[in-house]
């Protein structure tokens, strides 16, 4: 497949994500378009690392492995920040009874 | 048009459906579910890339363990419709357009690019198997996967400290 396919769907699918975090006022939602960021750049990623290999797998047989090994760093360390995210989350719940980012205000006084 | 094509554009088509209905659906527990099915397109397009590891891997860890415990979260708090907090329709206008432009001045800015020739090999290529990717990670790269490791200990530990009450 041509890359740049692969680069329009990854915009989209990106700026869809940051429409939802403009658009949205639920912190976990905020959070899932986070996620859908990610895994736009990892779907890019991976096409690149395809197209890497494509020109220089005369060379060297595992060009652009690379960029899969990068991917599952990004899913490692995804993991790692849904984990702490949403127990935070969870302690705002706990103390405003609310997941509304627009509570969160009083951070800036 | 080969079997190819239409699987690609099959899998963007469903990929962009779910993100624009995980931004668009009122209740959260739906926005979990479509989320869940945007990456399973994703992971379509890795199979198809012949990415099989990271495949599975965004099959275990998005779809199987983040999505539950996003699921878990949502119900946890007993989240639904009528709780759902409001934007005014102005604010979403102007994320909606700030967003917009943002792909706008992206795709502008990449359309012409010399890219335009390159191709991604798809179907064949065996980087993405487990085999080529094990080799890798565990002699070039067996540094920062330790260290990740030392990471989600932390991440743990930080999760029970902030989650516990006190």
């Amino acid at each position: 497949m041509p890359i740049n396919y692969y680069i329009f769907l990854s915009l989209a699918l990106f700026a869809i994500g940051i429409v939802g975090v403009l658009t949205r006022r639920n912190a976990i939602i905020i959070f899932m378009c986070i996620e859908l960021m990610l895994n736009a750049v990892n779907l890019l990623l991976v096409a690149f690392s395809k197209m890497h290999h494509l020109q220089l797998s005369g060379s060297n047989a595992v060009a652009g492995s690379e960029g899969q090994l990068f991917v599952f760093f990004i899913m490692v360390v995804a993991a790692a920040e849904v984990s702490v995210g949403l127990a935070i989350i969870v302690m705002l719940y706990r103390n405003v009874h609310s997941v509304d980012v627009n509570f969160l205000n009083r951070l800036k006084h | 048009m080969n079997i190819v094509q239409i699987l690609f554009w099959f899998l963007s088509v469903v990929a962009l459906f779910g993100a624009l209905m995980v931004i668009s659906s009122k209740s959260p527990v739906h926005s979990v579910l479509w989320l869940i099915v945007t990456f399973f397109s994703i992971s379509g397009h890795y199979i198809l890339l012949n990415a099989q590891f990271l495949a599975i891997v965004n099959i275990i860890v998005y779809a199987g363990a983040i999505m539950v415990l996003f699921l878990f979260v949502i119900m946890l708090m007993n989240l639904n419709k009528e709780t759902e907090p409001r934007k005014n329709r102005w604010l979403k206008m102007a994320g909606a357009v700030a967003g917009g432009a943002l792909l706008l001045v992206l795709v502008a800015a990449l359309k012409d690019s010399d890219l335009k020739q390159q191709e991604a090999l798809v179907k064949t290529g065996n980087i993405g198997l487990i085999e080529e990717l094990g080799k890798q990670l565990f002699s070039t790269y067996v540094v920062p996967f330790e260290i990740s490791s030392i990471l989600f200990l932390s991440a743990m530990v930080g999760a029970v400290v902030i989650g516990k009450k006190d």
